[in-house]
């Protein structure tokens, strides 16, 4: 038995298939000194990889996920521990049917091979024991699996072990973690202290308990997944090994089948959401099986019967087989159903890395592993970071509302536009009264109720007949109305106001808050109070992680604006950032101003109306702010635009925000001004600007040179990214990020079908495209483009691809329409020149 | 001969770990247990399905609890018993109160025309362990019990009991009707099937309040005895250990 150590460089705590995998890539990151504990036994000490079902299915809509479980995939069968079985995701609807082909558009996105659809015959020839009568028809992958990942998780911590790397202690209680001056100094356990530099929290459904001793919050929501295993099964009594046959997700009913050995486990995550607290998960002791397997609640199970009765008649029929383990199993739901790793934004090298499943496990122990060692990771983790949480969205009450809510979407088909219904109206604008009024359908931005287009302007639908391109297929049209064209369409006319409430601002103050700026921002700072300055932010390697504005309020005062999305992320990157001397502060000022967008040719006209300032081109040049008196309110009005019009975002503190939106809308409307909603600003004004957008055109993957946003010089002054930002500029990029239109939208059926992103761009003869660096084409942004009336996709491309005019295809939906590269740079397609925002 | 066959069996937590008890000591916490009934129970349940399999007949499960004791109903019923009594009592009652209660229904069955032919009861019950609810009943209605059974088989009129003893087993064979108390290792109890269970949801179960009786033990506080818990000892590491773990296979029977 190894004994505890005095001191570690890190501590991971919990050894499932996730501390297990960060601290042996940590060790192959070059760390020693490292320490693993948990509270029960090896191999397997009682959390949710001891129970689960182990097999991984690869294609995931998310980039992220899916790439994260690819690198899982690879470490297990380096491991030797992955059986490939196959798996069939079956549909017993139409409706599911198109789910399935959309499923085979992000398998050739994400570049999976081995997929297939197929007829319900031959799902019946591959699991004869399914009734296919009851099938439409499926999405086969030939590289499902099924892993053991309590052995993964052993030869992963002996190889560390074995080479001096790792100490291991079993049974070994964590009972708190001491925080000093900001940062984790010490653990306390059943063994004693652990002196420790960094903490890893890889606890599974306990993570949330043990960061609240170190006063941060992991905000997950532990969540039963009932499963039972049937047997004998008489069909399976010759079975050689424990999966022979492919593995069948029933999707329609929230299920899953597959043969385990002599039996057959049927999982579900059909029944009614059960959630559980962290603090209240029995010991290791107390517990009947294990602590993650509470008692089977059948009550729950009734309906399931019946579909797996209904799906495999001949094993679950039959009376001579029976129950004979059940278990509901306790896993781990998020808020927004993907994992929270990072560092915690309260304390400083106290790192998450939980909600993760087995099949991602891998892959995200060598990401963050990746993380600590070189700041950022191969996978962008960004839908993962847990600095993405706002306040609100880390209290027990949102964790569990969604966990709810999400749980029966686990197999569920969820549009992409598709909203949350629960924990709404958390975060309003001054101005929400007046939108109500307006008629506002809401989307949700980081808890702010957005509108995403106005009830009030459906006359304008009219008005506009032809310009507007209404969507005929539900799917399409779900999430969406004609509406945003038309607003679009009047804004270009007159004039729109957008409310823009939901941006992050935080202000950075001090001596030292140039340098701060400097350090975090890629272009130059150093720039005249009253410049606004619109500038990507690096990873080390010279990968997007993050595109911002940042507004030079004073001497010693930046004010930075960046999404409400991913505000808290980059609120802890500068914050992370700032002198170690103190001489530069940051303040989140988000709740203190709200910000309404005026633009369109009208915006001057209605701005001059309402303010004796010289707001005139010559005086109020584009990339500047200042503040203006507006009748009794002092605005600090920005002249910039994400919509490619002519126009100010107008900030004041958020208790005079009501009385700005009334006077901007009384004095614009003879105008022809209109509220224009999220639909336009985030999607139809953007993309014939071909402005690009953080978490779809900008990630890390893809640098500035890709993303044609490598104009001027490059500053003298060190900045993060810098070194890698250079080496880029020399190279020929690998990609090109270029704006498509659609050549024509008409289906087999003769239906016109729309694009939503994320679809895959195809060369002329359907094969994939893939750039030198092995990344696949895929489009990042879709939508329409009402003023030049196509429907624009963007998509980075294969530098021999990325040219004007080169004629391509994307897959939609199983059908693939003919598309052409409408620029190879970020030139836009609506005023080029950029006349009316500089006018 | 067709047989009628009552099954009495208690709702219990389904234990495995540590035994924890309510912070008054006066039962088991039971915030994250599963329920069931005991092994010895299980045997009764299979043996009764197993008579009327053979012999025809129906078969009663019968217990006294809370309303949630249900679910051991239905789990019975899962394995092929016809119907189920549930005499529903808010508290939980003695030996005597309990048995007074089964006779009362037992009575009333016989009111409504169902007379038992032969009664199975566990030798004893999984947490209270009184071993005397069986022989009460037997008694008070005047019948033949036979207790701690590991084998039975009806034969003409008559029941064929295998009693565990010191060193060997009794035999006994009385006459229907009967009751008798079983143990663990009577038969080896099937698992539910999936049809099993989904008929279990439709077979009729009554429900009978069962009023409150004087106790005649009462019970002060419940205490953990030293040394529950799992244990586990490490044999051994690789092909070492092969000699240690063929050591334990013997000892408990598998080689």
């Amino acid at each position: 038995m190894s004994t505890l150590p005095g001191r570690a460089r890190a501590v991971v705590i919990g050894a499932g298939i996730v501390g297990n995998s960060v601290a042996y890539h940590l060790h192959q990151q070059g760390w020693s000194d490292l320490a693993l504990i948990d509270k029960g036994p090896f191999p397997n000490p009682g959390g949710s990889t001891g129970h689960a079902s182990n097999f991984i299915f690869p294609v995931d809509h998310s980039k992220e996920m899916t790439a994260l479980t690819a690198d899982s995939v690879r470490q297990y069968r380096e491991l030797e521990v992955f059986t490939q079985s196959g798996g069939i995701e079956v549909a017993r609807t139409e409706e599911r049917m198109q789910e399935l082909r959309r499923r085979m558009s992000s398998a050739l996105s994400w570049g999976v091979g081995g997929v297939s659809l197929v007829t319900p015959a031959e799902i019946n020839e591959m699991v004869p024991f399914v009734d296919e009568s009851i099938l439409v028809g499926g999405f086969y992958t030939e590289g499902v699996g099924v892993v053991d990942s309590l052995r993964a998780g052993t030869l992963m911590r002996e190889r560390a072990q074995a080479a001096g790397a790792l100490t291991a202690l079993a049974n070994t209680e964590v009972l708190g973690i001491d925080v000093e001056g900001g940062r984790v100094t010490r653990v306390h356990t059943t063994r004693g202290e652990i002196e420790a530099e960094i903490v890893v929290i890889a606890c599974g459904v306990w993570s949330p308990r043990i960061a609240r001793m170190a006063g941060a919050s992991i905000p997950l929501t532990p969540a039963v997944h009932q499963m039972i295993d049937v047997g004998p099964v008489p069909r399976f009594a010759d079975a050689k090994s424990h999966i022979e046959y492919p593995i069948v997700r029933d999707m329609d009913t929230n299920m899953y089948e597959r043969q385990d050995g002599a039996g057959l486990e049927i999982g579900s995550y059909a029944h009614r959401p059960i959630l559980h607290d962290p603090e209240e998960i029995p010991s290791v002791e107390e517990a009947a099986l294990s602590p993650t397997e509470f008692p089977f609640t059948q009550g729950d199970f009734e309906q399931q019967m019946e579909h797996a009765l209904e799906l495999c008649p001949e094993i679950v029929g039959d009376e001579s087989v029976g129950v004979k383990y059940a278990i509901n199993g306790l896993l781990s739901l998020t808020p927004d159903g993907m994992p929270i790793l990072g560092e915690t934004p309260e304390v400083k090298n106290l790192w998450s890395v939980a909600a993760v499943w087995v099949k991602e496990g891998p892959g995200v122990g060598r990401s963050v592993a990746e993380w600590m060692t070189h700041g950022e990771s191969e996978i962008d983790l960004h839908s993962s970071d847990i600095a993405r949480f706002w306040y609100h969205q880390k209290t027990r009450a949102h964790g569990r509302a969604r966990a709810a809510e999400g749980f029966n979407k686990t197999y569920g088909i969820v549009h992409p536009g598709e909203q949350w219904a629960s924990n709404r109206d958390v975060r309003l604008p001054p101005f929400h009264s007046r939108q109500v009024e307006l008629g506002a359908t809401f989307f949700e931005a980081a808890g702010w109720e957005r509108p995403h287009w106005y009830e009030s302007n459906a006359d304008l639908v009219e008005e506009y007949g032809d310009r507007i391109i209404r969507r005929e297929a539900e799917w399409d049209a779900r999430w969406w109305s004609p509406i945003i064209n038309a607003e679009h369409l009047a804004m270009r006319d007159g004039a729109g106001i957008v409310d823009l409430s939901a941006f992050t601002i935080f202000d950075i103050a001090g001596p030292g808050a140039l340098a701060a700026v400097q350090r975090t921002a890629m272009r130059q700072m150093d720039v005249p109070v009253g410049r606004v300055v619109y500038t990507p932010v690096l990873s080390p390697g010279g990968g997007f992680k993050a595109d911002l504005t940042i507004m030079r309020l004073g001497d010693d005062l930046f004010r930075v604006v960046t999404g409400g999305a991913h505000g808290p992320a980059d609120r802890k990157w500068f914050s992370d950032r700032l002198p170690e001397d103190g001489s530069a502060q940051l303040t989140d000022v988000t709740s203190g101003w709200t910000t309404l967008g005026l633009w369109g040719p009208q915006a001057r006209t209605i701005l001059e109306g309402l303010t004796r300032d010289d707001v005139s081109n010559e005086d109020f040049r584009f990339g500047t702010c200042r503040t203006i008196e507006l009748d009794t309110l002092r605005v600090l009005a920005s002249r910039i635009s994400y919509v490619g019009d002519l126009g100010w975002e107008l900030y004041v503190p958020i208790d005079e925000g009501r009385r700005l939106w009334d006077m901007v809308y009384e004095e614009g409307r003879p105008h022809g001004l209109v509220p224009v909603g999220i639909g336009v600003y985030g999607t139809t004004g953007r993309l014939e600007k071909c402005y690009r957008a953080f978490a779809f055109e900008l990630e890390s993957e893809y640098d500035v040179v890709e993303a044609g946003m490598a104009w001027g010089k490059v500053k003298e002054q060190d900045f993060v990214g810098r070194d890698a930002h250079l080496r880029q500029r020399e190279q020929d990029p690998a990609a090109i990020l270029c704006t498509l239109t659609v050549d024509d939208h008409t289906s087999k059926s003769g239906v016109k079908r729309y694009m939503l992103g994320r679809e895959p761009i195809l060369a002329l003869d359907g094969g994939r495209l893939v750039d030198r660096k092995g990344r696949g084409s895929y489009v990042t942004s879709a939508g329409a483009g009402p003023s030049i009336g196509k429907h624009i996709l963007m998509a980075y491309l294969p530098s021999e691809q990325a040219v004007a005019g080169e004629r391509l295809l994307v897959e939609y939906l199983g059908e693939r329409y003919p598309v052409t590269v409408a620029v190879a740079d970020s030139t836009p397609l609506f005023d080029p020149e950029n006349t009316r925002i500089r006018s | 001969m067709p047989l009628n066959i009552l099954c009495c069996v208690k709702r219990v937590p389904m234990t495995g770990g540590r035994i924890v008890l309510t912070a008054d000591e006066g039962a088991i916490e039971t915030r994250h247990l599963g329920f069931t009934i005991s092994p010895h129970e299980e045997c009764g349940v299979e043996e009764a399905v197993r008579i009327v399999e053979a012999h025809g007949g129906s078969s009663t499960v019968l217990t006294l609890g809370p309303p949630e004791a249900e679910e051991q109903l239905r789990d019975a019923m899962a394995l092929g018993i016809d119907r189920a009594i549930l005499l529903q009592a808010d508290a939980e009652l003695d030996g005597g109160a309990t048995a007074a209660a089964i006779l009362e229904a037992i009575e009333a069955e016989r009111a409504a025309g169902t007379e038992y032919d032969l009664i199975f009861f566990g030798n004893e019950s999984a947490d209270a362990g009184n071993y005397q609810v069986g022989i009460r009943v037997a008694h008070a209605l005047g019948r033949p019990c036979v207790t701690g059974l590991k084998a039975i088989a009806v034969e003409d009129g008559a029941v064929r009991c295998e009693q565990e003893v010191a060193g060997g087993r009794d035999v006994y064979r009385v006459p229907l009707p009967a009751v008798v108390t079983v143990k663990e290792g009577l038969n080896l109890p099937r698992y539910p099937s999936v049809p099993g269970r989904m008929r279990a949801k439709r077979k009729p179960l009554e429900t009978r309040p069962v009023a409150a009786a004087a106790a005649g033990v009462e019970k002060v506080r419940l205490a953990v005895p030293a040394g529950e818990g799992k244990q586990a000892q490490i044999l051994g590491h690789g092909p070492d250990a092969a000699p240690a773990v063929v050591e334990v296979l013997r000892s408990v029977g598998v080689l």
